[in-house]
């Protein structure tokens, strides 16, 4: 575990946040701290020991394959910024 | 004043028609005029709205509707800003969402309409839900009531801040590593996160799903068996709720604590918590002795590493979920040239600085080549946290601990660093971790200035019921809960 090569740029990018240059010094600073203190789970020793996903006795939960009432279109729509024909509009994708 | 019951108190009073739901709500909105331009709890109320609804229960009132069927039936109740309610505005307290609108109903305010809530407010908080004193909110702080130059906790600061100073009978919160039970603390209420699956979270803008739960924050522990009792259980629309049956809360409170078995887990006692909190405690210790109460040291070893595990697993979860922001569907849009940019834009212009920070940690941990060292050690050490608790319920029936090391901080205190303030949360988080229910209750104050300190009890999954029948019958023989701030 390695935060040497922590590249916040490589990182806010994966991330889809635009960061600003005075921005970025202070969360590569503030996240180099985190990363140092998050180090002190190397200390254990976790062989043999399984992931814990999340705490519900619950795996595969299905339901029928049935229709069920959705919202209508124009209230699924209502809160998008651009929209046109019933669409969400979105900059243009390929040349 | 009317404003001053607790939910209970008031339940009598409508049931016996002494008073009005609409006379209920509008002391709640006199009250809120008169204080929350100190307080800052709310980030908006519909006014219309809620008298509107209050004069629906009035009608239903007058032709014999009962608290037997419906609890809460004309009793208002707020909610923190991340509960979609049809046709209002949730915003997380984040500029990111705009002027959105809620287009349905979530199952928690489906469940507190049925039994008869009045629901109003959007109480402020920690930009989704990632903080500890709603100083992250993107519209300003809430202000302690205790002492308005301190935190009211967070991230469901504002709820805990609104019950405090008597603005409303019940507030609805989130907990995902303390932010019900730690606000409780701060602000002198009580506050309970119940068992990871007891409650659903459909209609709940998700911060880290494998932690977050729905919970009351009130005035006393019976008014929390009340609203939890309205909230629980299974839901189709989460698949995580789990379908077991919900007991009568209420009425399975009272009784001592005669063979009731508290453990004493030595590794939360450690050097750090603040003379005035760790006095309070003991005492408190003592005093479900003196109810009955057997303590038990218990060791919980992996206590020191809980910190660290929640804030890989917490950031890596809202990485992933906060994804769903990116300016297409709903909420603010920056506009760029292309989509990525347009992502970018948005993004970096609608999260504030601590959202982008966990999002950024998140998306670390979970990226090529850091996966396993990050987020699966992660994860295998959450397995041996949870082992802990496992262990010691096994000879105990709840744990005691304190709820945080100190009492509330000044505002500002911590905002410069952030590892600081994710180390004050480091007694209620190994909960979300394990999966398993807390109740933050209080259990004295400092001297100078006069702050509540909390006293956090956790309980075995699905043992709320106990877990409320021990924190009622310690509630019940100390004079806590029945101080108020002065305003």
């Amino acid at each position: 575990m390695s935060d040497n090569d922590f590249d916040i740029q490589y990182v806010a990018n994966l991330a889809r946040i635009a960061l600003l240059p005075e921005q970025e010094a202070r969360l590569a600073a503030q996240l180099g701290d985190i990363l140092g203190y998050v180090k002190k789970l190397e200390e254990l020793d976790v062989t043999g020991v399984e992931p814990m996903a999340h705490a519900v006795p619950l795996a595969n939960v299905l339901r029928t394959d049935e229709v069920q009432p959705s919202i209508p279109q124009e209230a699924a729509l209502a809160n998008a910024p651009k929209q046109a024909n019933g669409l969400f509009v979105v900059p243009k994708i390929v040349e | 004043m009317l404003h001053e019951l607790t939910l209970t108190g008031l339940t009598a009073k409508l049931a016996a028609r002494e008073v009005s739901s609409r006379e209920a709500m509008q002391a709640c909105l006199d009250r809120i005029d008169a204080v929350d331009d100190q307080v800052n709890a709310f980030m908006s109320i519909d006014r219309d709205d809620a008298l509107g609804q209050a004069d629906a229960v009035d009608a239903a009132l007058a032709k014999g509707a009962t608290h037997a069927g419906q609890p809460l039936l004309g009793v208002p109740v707020s909610l923190k800003d991340l509960f979609c309610v049809k046709g209002q505005p949730v915003n997380c307290s984040s500029k990111i969402l705009g002027d959105f609108r809620s287009p349905y109903d979530g199952t928690v305010v489906r469940k507190l309409r049925d039994a008869g809530a009045v629901l109003f407010g959007r109480m402020n908080m920690d930009e989704f839900a990632m903080g500890s004193s709603t100083e992250n909110s993107a519209f300003g702080r809430s202000n302690n009531p205790w002492d308005l130059e301190r935190v009211p906790g967070g991230s469901s600061g504002g709820c805990a801040a609104a019950v405090a100073a008597q603005e409303c009978f019940g507030s609805i919160g989130t907990d995902t590593g303390g932010s019900i039970r730690q606000p409780a603390a701060l602000c002198g209420c009580v506050g309970l996160k119940p068992t990871y699956g007891r409650v659903s979270r459909y209609g709940v803008v998700a911060f880290a799903s494998s932690l977050d739960q729905v919970g009351p924050l009130t005035r006393d522990v019976r008014d929390s068996a009340t609203l939890l009792g309205a909230m629980a259980g299974h839901d189709p629309h989460d698949s995580t709720s789990v379908p077991t049956e919900v007991p009568d809360y209420v009425a399975e409170l009272g009784g001592d604590l005669k063979g009731t078995k508290l453990g004493l887990p030595k590794e939360f006692l450690i050097d750090g918590i603040d003379p005035e909190v760790r006095a309070a405690f003991d005492a408190a210790v003592k005093q479900c002795e003196v109810l009955g109460a057997e303590i038990h040291e218990v060791s919980m070893p992996h206590t020191e590493y809980g910190v660290a595990t929640y804030y890989i697993v917490a950031t890596a979860e809202a990485s992933a979920n906060l994804a769903r922001f990116d300016g297409i569907r709903y909420g603010d849009r920056v506009d760029g040239d292309d989509p990525f940019s347009l992502y970018c834009n948005t993004r970096g212009q609608g999260f504030g600085e601590e959202v982008k920070r966990r999002i950024i940690l998140g998306t670390y941990v979970l990226s090529s080549g850091y996966y396993d060292a990050y987020y699966l050690r992660a994860q295998k050490v959450r397995t041996l946290i949870k082992r802990d608790f496992e262990q010691a319920f096994e000879t105990v029936d709840a744990l005691i601990t304190p709820t945080v090391p100190a009492a509330a901080f000044k505002a500002g205190e911590k905002m410069d660093d952030p590892l600081q303030m994710y180390l004050s949360d480091i007694f209620t988080i190994s909960c979300n971790l394990a999966g398993t229910c807390g109740i933050s209750l209080p259990c004295g104050f400092t001297s100078d200035p006069k702050l509540p300190i909390g006293l956090q009890l956790l309980g075995k999954p699905f043992g709320e019921s106990q877990l409320l029948q021990i924190a009622n019958a310690y509630e019940q023989a100390t004079p806590w809960h029945t101080e108020r701030a002065v305003l």
